[in-house]
């Protein structure tokens, strides 16, 4: 469970995040939606510490951030996994070395244990015989689930995703999508997702935070979120013409 | 006067740095390997260059020497003589370094700074390790061994003038030796190599802090690799003048 509370973060005299509250849920995927420039990425770089809140006050359980000493946080890094929009694969390593790294970093276990590991999560993420390989060499939705593996290798109980599917075909985003649900049910761990994609939001939003210009406008699950009379939610929801249609034949159909 | 608060605070930003570079280090095992690729990319690869660039510069130094001796009344040993206190104090240390903020240089900068806008920085971070130490400690340990470099730019710079006063006809093997001896004073090796231990921690440190702390895409991480060559040199050559004054006069 994540917890922040009326969090802050300006870059300069611009805000960005508006005194957040929420709750993030254990063994759920939990999603933060919004429009581009909304905050997202700011909002989950703060929870994983790359940027530091102006105020408020961010807790893993119950442990407040801002209390934990160096070597608290040094620990708690390790049981943190995160899927950067880009992909961040070290592009001077193979693939294998690429999902190794945090085994290297962090575990004593004998490099044969360490590629059983690698192998293991890599088939979890349905990647074989690519181990060789260079991130240049392979595909987007490839190097997607070479992250994935990266992020879950050390057994995180923290996985934070952003936009883990955009700029991929709709097949392999539903995937994906797929892959971090089970991922999050099957080790019980805390997942917060940012996206916004509505395929994402129906397939697997169990939890959705809604922000708009650094704020919090809405909260729910995907049962909710159709049926909410929240004016930005429903703009949002309703951005793509398919969903129009889809609605309007509902409303036919009433 | 705001570009001026700029140079203050990128300066303070390079100290601290470095103040970081040295904190929580990355476990032995891995930062051995980081070291091993780092004395591969920074020091054996460059050695090419180096040989080639000091070996003809060494000929064009012995023959400019020898064409402008005009005077019968001055030996020929000069040649040697002069060949050899070029390369020793100024050539090797200070024009090799300046070239090597070309290729090392912009090397480091270029390849960290596309880890800056690709976000790998950002995952080492994440994982809870000292990023700063990670990329940067293993280049300082590297730049260890860039003496040994140096060296070898002095040794074939003169190699280089024997050959081209020899066989271009200029002066003899004997002269040359001869001025190679002449009035040879131990510390001005010294001073050689302290110059190239700083010139060697430069190389290393500030590339890397261009690199660091770049913002931006792709295009910046060009611009950023052309402003650390600029800078590195500027710096080089500042620093050559401040240990010049402080040990030579
Ligand atoms: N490092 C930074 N320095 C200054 N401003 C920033 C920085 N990072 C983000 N911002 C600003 O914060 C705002 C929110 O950015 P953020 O990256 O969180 O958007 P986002 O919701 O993730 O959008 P997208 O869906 O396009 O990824 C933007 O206006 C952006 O300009
Ligand atoms: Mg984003």
């Amino acid at each position: 469970m994540i917890k922040v509370d009326n969090i802050t973060k300006s870059f300069g005299a611009d805000e960005v995040l508006k005194g957040i509250s929420a709750t993030f849920e254990k063994g759920k995927t939990n999603l933060i939606i919004g429009r581009s420039g909304s905050g997202k990425t700011v909002i989950l770089k703060c929870m994983i510490g790359l940027f530091t809140t102006n105020s408020g006050e961010i807790f893993f359980e119950d442990q407040a951030i801002s209390k934990m000493d160096i070597g608290a946080q040094r620990t708690l890094r390790e049981d943190i996994g995160m899927l950067f929009q880009g992909g961040a694969l070290f592009d001077s390593m193979n693939i294998e070395d690429n999902v190794m790294f945090p085994l290297r970093m962090f575990s004593n276990d004998k490099r044969p244990e360490m590629l059983k590991r690698v192998n293991e999560v890599l088939k979890r993420v349905d990647l074989e015989n690519v181990n060789h390989k260079f991130p240049s060499e392979i595909s987007g939705g490839m190097k997607k689930r070479v992250s994935i593996a990266r992020a879950i290798v050390n057994n995180p109980k923290y996985l934070f995703c952003d936009e883990p599917n955009s700029g991929l075909d709709p097949k392999t985003a539903t995937v994906i999508d797929q892959l971090i649900q089970d991922i999050t049910k099957e080790n019980n761990i805390t997942t917060i997702v940012v996206t916004h994609d509505m395929n994402s939001v129906m397939e697997i939003g169990e939890k959705i935070v809604f922000l708009k210009n650094g704020t919090l406008v809405w909260q729910g699950s995907n049962q909710e979120i159709f049926k909410t009379d929240n004016k930005d939610v429903t703009d949002f929801v309703y951005s793509s013409d398919l969903f129009k249609k889809i609605r309007n034949i509902q409303i036919k159909e009433h | 006067m705001k570009k001026l608060i700029k140079y203050i605070s990128d300066i303070g930003s390079y100290f601290l740095m470095l103040g970081k570079v040295f904190k929580s280090h990355t476990k032995s095992s891995v930062m051995k390997e980081l070291i091993m690729k780092e004395i591969d990319d920074l020091i054996i690869n460059s050695l090419g260059i180096v040989a080639f660039i000091s070996f003809f510069v060494g000929g064009v130094i012995s023959i400019q020497t020898a064409l402008n001796l005009e005077n019968p009344l001055i030996p020929k040993s000069l040649i040697g003589f002069a060949t050899r206190q070029s390369i020793i104090l100024e050539f090797a240390p200070t024009f090799m370094s300046i070239i090597m903020a070309g290729k090392v240089g912009s090397f480091i900068t270029s390849s960290i700074g596309s880890m800056r806008v690709t976000e790998q920085i950002d995952a080492l971070e994440v994982m809870g390790i000292n990023s700063l130490n990670y990329l940067v400690f293993p280049k300082i340990i590297a730049m260890l061994f860039y003496p040994f470099i140096i060296a070898i730019a002095m040794f074939l710079g003169i190699f280089g003038g024997f050959l081209a006063g020899v066989y271009g006809g200029f002066t003899t093997a004997a002269d040359f030796t001869q001025g190679l001896q002449d009035t040879f004073y131990p510390f001005h090796l010294v001073y050689a190599f302290i110059k190239t231990f700083f010139f060697g921690m430069i190389l290393a440190t500030v590339p890397s802090w261009q690199g660091y702390y770049m913002k931006g895409g792709a295009l910046e991480v060009g611009k950023a690799s052309t402003n650390s060559f600029v800078w590195t040199s500027i710096i080089i050559i500042l620093t050559n003048y401040i240990i010049t004054q402080l040990l030579l006069s």
